[in-house]
């Protein structure tokens, strides 16, 4: 391992490190607009230059090996003066209108501009200006501030998958421009916002609405898919301006999804802000007092088996923890989280969760999708797949919708009976499977949610046993789940009790009339009609589909409004964060369950968050600690029986609207209007949205 | 860019056959590195690169459309926009500017009828302004089609044009009568070279 001298410190590093790393690993910042870790290496903005003895000029550190024996100094006066050059000449077409910059304040050049940049410029030609392109609905641009360090280019490129961006011209004229006709439609192209070190690429929709000074920063984890992506939300007075990704190199690097970034302005539409009670037909407001009342005056004394409750997609564990207790203090055994009727196993704690776990799953050298679409189901873990792929050495093939990954895979056909092939021995993937290290198999909901769900998750369970996907220090066997609440629901148990009815049960029951009541725990996309003439209690944010269907309506917390947990694809328990207050009279969705089952005449025993958690994590001890990945026991699950012909297809139709906030959400109405459903990369529909 | 007339493009069966050689120079898997070449054997068939070359190039060497088209952007002689059948580039750069190729210019632009980066109306002339294209000695020059015109006057700039007009093919070279780039008036020095053996 070569050593080396920096700004006389002594280190050792591998062979192979640059200059800019081994700098970093002393805590020596050097400057830098086209550097980034997680991209390749470009070399094109010259901000980096450091001296290196006995050579003849300043060197690029970013893309300069490091050699034994070098002596580099960072910061001498000769750096600097290479520096305050190059600031001179990247000033020089820079329109320098910093004041009504949407970056100002959080811009590289800014500050960098302050160490390096001259108080008054030498130019007195010309400057140059550039044609704003059409990014779509997300992105602002000014190319005339573009620094050409190309960022953009190489993250569409290498980490997105869509190359539709690249440098156009050269010298004096060259432009960062996309192809002609293509739309930067990648579900991760907000990430090139983050990415721009200068004002070129801005968030369009919060344009000229916020500094970035005035914005309180709350670090919160993401709901709006299963990964639990760590966030930043940032807020100003009490409401969310944006949502930013945070490093976090288990889950989602430093990436977010376009859905996870812009569907915070849904946040602001379409909110319950008090209570509504159905009077006549129609939902009219009403305070705490005469909403609880009216569900007491129905719901007091009724069987329990008569009650039922069915939880959506991001409710959180704390509330699901709150429901199921009052529904076992009812007498009531029919509850579901499984609001898409997945045929989940609650059970088995391995046959749910993506076990190999996100970050794991790069050392995966073999892998079956099964009805899944990782594009648009979760696209910071299609990244990562994509990451893996160009690794090499890495075999993928898909048993469902047929879509273009961004990495190199088998297509297999949509029919679940190729699944069944494989269990038995007769499909060639099979070897390649069996011939690999580290095989992976990651099952998507498209493949649980129909009514063989549970042949095809056995089926899936044999596949991988025989293909030695479950062995010591391994385990390939993954369940990509859509839904943020699904994980903790199913760890709590929020499934039917002995002899309770699962969502087909209840729907069915409702329409009966031997269910007579239906709790709705932000569950929206459940088919309505059938809750035929039951009395349905709603409790969510938004005012979607099942406030529209509720005779009593009570106002929650979004995930930005409240200190919640949540679980992870992976079981990695994970708490948000306040960031703003609920609006008007809506409350945490637990402390709503708290006070209603006081007026049910059946109190819950906690009265804080606190006293909730520690009964909670008492009854299931996975929530005992946050943030880590436990291992989950292999065991046996699924069921066995014949398959059914429907293709596998992915449960998600659009990635711009999956929720009620993305669904409440005008960003995600003009993507979707703009992109199609996602997937609409090179503005060609490819037939596979879902 | 614009798409002007091209709607669609393939190459001939003979020039896929090249391609085919072209590409075959390169290690397996190093494909793209026949970008720049294809790119000219398409606009000899062509005339110029449009979209649809991009897109079928970019299609041939497995590479996105926007790299092909950096490819494009990034070098002058690949032209962007239909050319005549003859395109006559004329270099202004700095020894050809010293040499008075400011007359040169005219008498192409005057002989033509049209200015820089036009079209005559029958699409047989196309006038380009280039940067040097590397035959300073000579200078000025201008490039027609694939073959340089050097050591210009105005007169004999016309004169070429006005040959090609008529169907000829003007000889290209010096047009003055030099040998390539050897001193003008013959050489001035190693006049009495002689080499071992030869007797002088």
């Amino acid at each position: 391992m070569p050593k080396l001298t920096i700004d006389g410190r002594e280190i050792e590093v591998e062979a192979g490190t640059t200059i800019l790393q081994a700098a970093e690993h002393l805590g020596i910042e050097i400057p830098r607009f086209c550097y980034h870790e997680r991209l390749a290496i470009a070399g094109n903005c010259r901000m980096c230059l450091v001296e290196v003895e006995k050579m003849p000029k300043p060197v690029a550190s970013c893309a300069m090996p490091v050699g034994e024996g070098m002596v580099v100094h960072t910061n001498n006066a000769n750096v600097r003066k290479a520096r305050q050059g190059v600031m001179e000449f990247l000033l020089i077409n820079h329109p320098l209108d910093c004041p009504i910059c949407d970056q100002g304040g959080e811009c590289d050049l800014q500050d960098q501009a302050m160490t390096y940049g001259g108080d008054r410029g030498r130019y007195q030609e010309e400057k140059r200006s550039v044609e704003d392109k059409d990014y779509g609905p997300l992105i602002q641009t000014w190319m005339t501030r573009c620094i050409h360090c190309t960022r953009c280019i190489r993250f569409i490129t290498e980490v997105a998958g869509t190359p539709v961006l690249g440098g156009l011209g050269r010298s004096e004229h060259m432009e960062v421009g996309r192809y002609v006709g293509s739309a930067v439609s990648s579900e991760l192209s907000g990430n090139l916002i983050d990415l721009c070190p200068v004002g070129a690429l801005t968030n369009k929709p919060a344009a000229y609405t916020y500094r970035a000074w005035e914005l309180k920063k709350t670090e919160s984890v993401d709901v709006m898919d299963a990964l639990g992506s760590a966030i930043r939300v940032d807020a100003r007075g009490n409401e969310v301006i944006r949502v930013l990704p945070r490093v976090n190199d288990d889950i989602n690097e430093e990436w977010i999804s376009d859905r996870s970034r812009f569907a915070c302005d849904g946040l602001k539409r379409q909110r319950l802000d008090r209570c509504f009670v159905r009077k006549e037909g129609r939902l009219v407001p009403a305070s705490w007092g005469e909403a609880f009342a009216a569900i007491a005056d129905n719901v007091k004394g009724m069987a329990g088996t008569k009650i039922a409750a069915i939880a959506g997609d991001q409710a959180d564990c704390e509330t699901l923890f709150a429901v199921k207790e009052l529904m076992a203090a009812l007498g009531s055994p029919n509850l579901d989280c499984r609001q898409d009727g997945t045929r989940l196993d609650a059970s088995v704690r391995a046959s749910y969760l993506f076990n190999s776990t996100i970050a794991g799953i790069e050392d995966a050298d073999a892998l079956l999708i099964v009805g899944s679409n990782p594009r648009i189901e979760a696209p910071v873990l299609n990244a990562r797949l994509r990451k893996r792929w160009l690794k090499g050495g890495f075999k993928a093939a898909v048993i469902g919708p047929k879509a273009d990954l961004h990495f190199k895979h088998e297509w297999l056909g949509d029919n679940a009976s190729v699944l069944a092939d494989l269990a038995a021995g007769k499909h060639p993937f099979l070897e390649v499977l069996k011939g690999a290290d580290r095989p992976a198999i990651i099952v998507g909901q498209g493949a649980l949610a129909r009514e063989d769900g549970a042949v095809l998750l056995g089926l899936a369970r044999q596949v991988a046993e025989a293909a030695g996907c479950v062995k010591t220090g391994w385990n390939g066997f993954n369940v990509l789940h859509t839904a943020a609440a699904r994980v903790g629901g199913l760890d709590l148990g929020f499934v039917p009790q002995a002899g309770g009815r699962d969502v087909a049960g209840i729907l069915a029951g409702a329409q009966s009339g031997e269910i007579a009541a239906v709790f709705l725990v932000g569950a929206d996309e459940i088919d309505m009609k059938g809750l035929g003439n039951a009395f349905v209690v709603y409790l969510g944010s938004h005012g979607d589909a099942g406030a529209h269907r509720a005779d009593v309506v009570l106002p929650g917390a979004a995930y930005t409004e409240k200190n919640a947990t949540y679980v992870n694809t992976e079981g990695r328990v994970q708490r948000t964060r306040l960031a703003a207050f609920p609006p008007g009279e809506a409350k945490e969705d637990w402390r709503v369950i708290r006070a209603l089952s006081d007026a049910l005449g059946k109190p819950l025993a906690f009265d804080t968050p606190k006293q909730l958690r520690e009964r909670m994590a008492g009854a299931h001890p996975v929530f005992a600690a946050e943030g880590v990945v436990k291992p989950a026991a292999w065991g046996t699950f699924g069921a066995s029986g014949n398959v059914a012909a429907a293709p596998l297809a992915s449960t998600i139709d659009n990635f711009y609207q999956t929720d009620p906030i993305s669904r409440a959400s005008k960003t995600m109405a003009e993507c979707t209007a703009a992109f199609g459903a996602g997937c609409g990369c090179n503005g060609k529909k490819t037939g596979t949205h879902g | 860019m614009s798409n002007e007339d091209m709607t669609n493009f393939a190459f001939t069966p003979e020039n896929l056959d090249a391609a085919r050689k072209i590409i075959a120079r390169y290690p397996s898997g190093r494909q793209q590195s026949a970008v720049m070449p294809l790119l000219d054997l398409a606009q000899r068939q062509a005339g110029w690169v449009g979209l649809p070359v991009i897109e079928y190039i970019g299609e041939m060497l497995e590479m996105a459309p926007i790299r092909v088209q950096e490819v494009v952007t990034f070098y002058t002689m690949y032209n962007q926009h239909p050319v005549g059948q003859f395109h006559v580039q004329v270099c202004t750069n700095i020894c050809c500017l010293l040499r008075g190729c400011d007359g040169v210019a005219e008498a192409a632009r005057e002989s033509l009828g049209i200015g820089w980066g036009e079209t005559t109306e029958d699409g047989r002339f196309t006038l380009s302004e280039v940067e040097c294209l590397g035959a300073c000695v000579n200078a000025p020059m201008m490039q027609i089609n694939d073959d340089y015109y050097e050591d210009l006057t105005p007169e004999t700039a016309k004169a070429i044009i006005e040959a090609f007009k008529q169907g000829e093919t003007p000889k290209p070279g010096p047009q003055n009568g030099r040998q390539f780039s050897a001193p003008e008036g013959g050489p001035t020095t190693l006049k009495d070279l002689t080499f071992a053996g030869e007797k002088g």
